[in-house]
C-alpha cells in the first residue's frame, strides 16, 4: 500500500518535471478532457467553439487587457487525487508568467487552502510571490473559513473588504465584485450570499452607468448547476436581479473543479478548473469528492482561465487551459 | 565473571515472563463494574452521514467518523454541539444526555443533514 502510493507520488512528481506534451499529444488530451474553450461575445451573441491549435494565443489580441482566474489551490491537500498539489500550483503560476500578453492581475477564486491552516496560506503566499502579475483579488472558499468564520482569511486577504470578505473595485472601465458565499451557510441549503451583502451589492451597483461591463467572482456558482451536490447558491436570483440592466455582465466562480458555462441574456456564467484535482461530472459519481485520474492525465484536468476584454467592441474572451499545455 | 552476568540476565528475562503470564492469567476485575454506557457510531461516506438518522438511549455516546478525502463537520442545528474540523479519519464524539430530536448537519457541505433520536 505504502509502496503503491510511493509509486504514484513518484510518477506523480516526474510528470510535473517533464509537461513536455506534444501538440498532438496536447490536442488529443484536450479532447479527452473536453477543457478548452473559446467564447467570445460580441453585442450580446455568444459564440463558442472548441478549444483547437493557435486560438489560444490569438485570442489575446487586440485586447484592451486581460485577467487570469485561477482557483480551487486546496494547499494542504495530500491525497491520491493529487499528492503535490503545490506542485500544480508552481504549475499555473510558471504558465501565468509565460503568457505573451502579461494579465494586468490575477483573480483567485477561494478554497486557497485545505484546512485554513497559517502553514497553508504561508504556502499559497510564498507560491504565488513568484508570479509575475503582482496584483491578486480574492474571495473565500468554505475551505478557507473552516474554523475561525473566516478571521485569519479575513486578516490575510481581506483586509480592505467588507463583511466576510466582499468588495468592488474597476479596471480600466471594468467594475469587478467580489462576492463571499461560503460564510453562514444553513442546514440544507447551497451556498448564500446573506441579506447584508445583498444590500451591499445594490448599493454598490446603483447608479453605474448600464454600459459598465462588470464581472461578479465568487467561489460557489451563482447559478444552480447541481442542487444535489450543493453546487449553487440560495439568494443568487436576488443578486442577479440587480445586474440584470448592465448590457454585459460575467459571472466567474469556482468551486467545481471544472468547466462549466451558460449564458442567460447577457450575463455569461463560467466555472474554472481547479489547480488542484478534478471533481466529478455533476451526479456522474456518488458524491462531489475529488476525482482519481491516472497522474500522466492529471494535468489535463487542472487548469487556469485566461480572460480578456476588449472594451471598444464590447466583446469578451475566455479562454480555459489546462496545466498541460504549459510545455506545448 | 561473565557467565555469571549471563546467568543474571536468562534469571531476570524469566521472571519478566513469569510476571507476563501471572497478568495474562489473572481474570480482570474493576472495582465499579457496570454494563459499558452505550455507544453509537455514524460514519461520513460520499459526503453523507450514515445512518442518517440514529435512534440511542439517553446517556449514549455518538461518534462521527470522517471516511471521505474532504474535511466535514458535524454540527447541531439547534447549536448543541458543534464538532472542529475532521479531516479524514478524525472521529467527534458527543453524549446525549436528555431525550430529544437533534437535527445536525456539516457547516461546510450544508446539504449535508442528518439527526440522532434520543429516547
Amino acid at each position: 500500500m505504502a509502496n503503491k502510493k510511493h509509486d504514484l507520488i513518484d510518477q506523480n512528481l516526474q510528470d510535473l518535471n517533464n509537461d513536455g506534451v506534444d501538440r498532438r499529444g496536447f490536442l488529443k488530451c484536450m479532447a479527452w478532457a473536453g477543457t478548452g474553450l473559446v467564447w467570445t461575445m460580441s453585442g450580446g451573441v455568444p459564440v463558442s467553439r472548441a478549444f483547437a491549435k493557435n486560438i489560444g494565443k490569438d485570442a489575446g489580441k487586440g485586447a484592451d487587457f486581460s485577467f487570469v482566474q485561477i482557483s480551487d489551490s486546496h494547499i494542504g491537500f495530500n491525497k491520491p487525487a493529487n499528492p503535490d498539489v503545490t506542485a500544480t500550483l508552481q504549475v499555473a503560476i510558471n504558465k501565468i508568467n509565460a503568457m505573451p500578453d502579461k494579465p494586468d492581475f490575477i483573480i483567485h477564486t477561494g478554497d486557497l487552502s485545505q484546512l485554513s491552516k497559517p502553514s497553508e496560506f504561508d504556502t499559497l503566499d510564498q507560491a504565488l510571490k513568484g508570479a509575475t502579475a503582482k496584483q491578486i483579488y480574492y474571495v473565500p472558499g468554505e475551505h478557507d473559513m473552516l474554523s475561525d468564520n473566516g478571521e485569519q482569511y479575513l486578516q490575510r486577504y481581506g483586509k480592505a473588504t467588507k463583511g466576510s470578505g466582499w468588495y468592488s473595485f474597476d479596471h480600466k472601465g471594468v467594475h469587478f465584485v467580489g462576492l463571499v458565499n461560503v460564510a453562514n451557510l444553513k442546514a440544507g441549503g447551497m451556498g448564500s450570499l446573506g441579506h447584508d451583502q445583498l444590500e451591499w451589492l445594490e448599493d454598490d451597483l446603483h447608479g453605474r452607468s448600464a454600459s459598465t461591463p462588470i464581472v461578479l467572482f465568487a467561489h460557489i456558482p451563482l447559478w444552480t448547476i447541481y442542487p444535489d451536490w450543493g453546487w449553487g447558491t440560495d439568494d443568487s436570483e436576488q443578486a442577479l436581479s440587480y445586474v440584470k440592466r448592465f448590457g454585459s455582465v460575467t459571472v466567474l466562480n469556482g468551486h467545481i473543479h471544472q468547466i462549466m458555462q451558460k449564458v442567460e441574456g447577457k450575463v455569461s456564467f463560467h466555472t474554472a478548473m481547479s489547480t488542484a484535482f478534478p471533481q466529478p461530472a455533476p451526479g456522474s459519481a456518488p458524491s462531489a469528492g475529488p476525482m482519481k485520474v491516472p497522474a500522466d492525465q492529471l494535468q489535463q484536468v487542472l487548469g487556469i482561465t485566461d480572460v480578456n476584454y476588449v472594451i471598444s467592441g464590447r466583446s469578451l474572451a475566455i479562454v480555459d487551459s489546462p496545466l498541460a499545455t504549459s510545455g506545448s | 565473571m561473565r557467565s555469571r552476568n549471563v546467568c543474571v540476565a536468562i534469571l531476570a528475562a524469566t521472571s519478566v515472563i513469569a510476571i507476563v503470564l501471572l497478568l495474562a492469567g489473572s481474570p480482570i476485575v474493576r472495582a465499579n463494574d457496570q454494563p459499558s454506557a452505550p455507544r453509537a457510531d455514524v460514519k461520513i461516506d460520499n459526503f453523507s452521514f450514515g445512518p442518517q438518522t440514529i435512534t440511542v438511549p439517553v446517556g449514549a455516546t455518538v461518534t462521527w467518523t470522517n471516511r471521505d478525502d474532504i474535511p466535514h463537520t458535524s454540527a447541531s442545528t439547534e447549536g448543541v454541539f458543534r464538532s472542529k474540523v475532521m479531516d479524514t479519519d478524525e472521529k467527534f464524539s458527543y453524549t446525549f444526555t436528555k431525550a430529544g430530536t437533534y437535527p445536525y448537519y456539516c457547516t461546510i457541505h450544508p446539504k449535508m443533514t442528518g439527526q440522532v433520536v434520543v429516547k
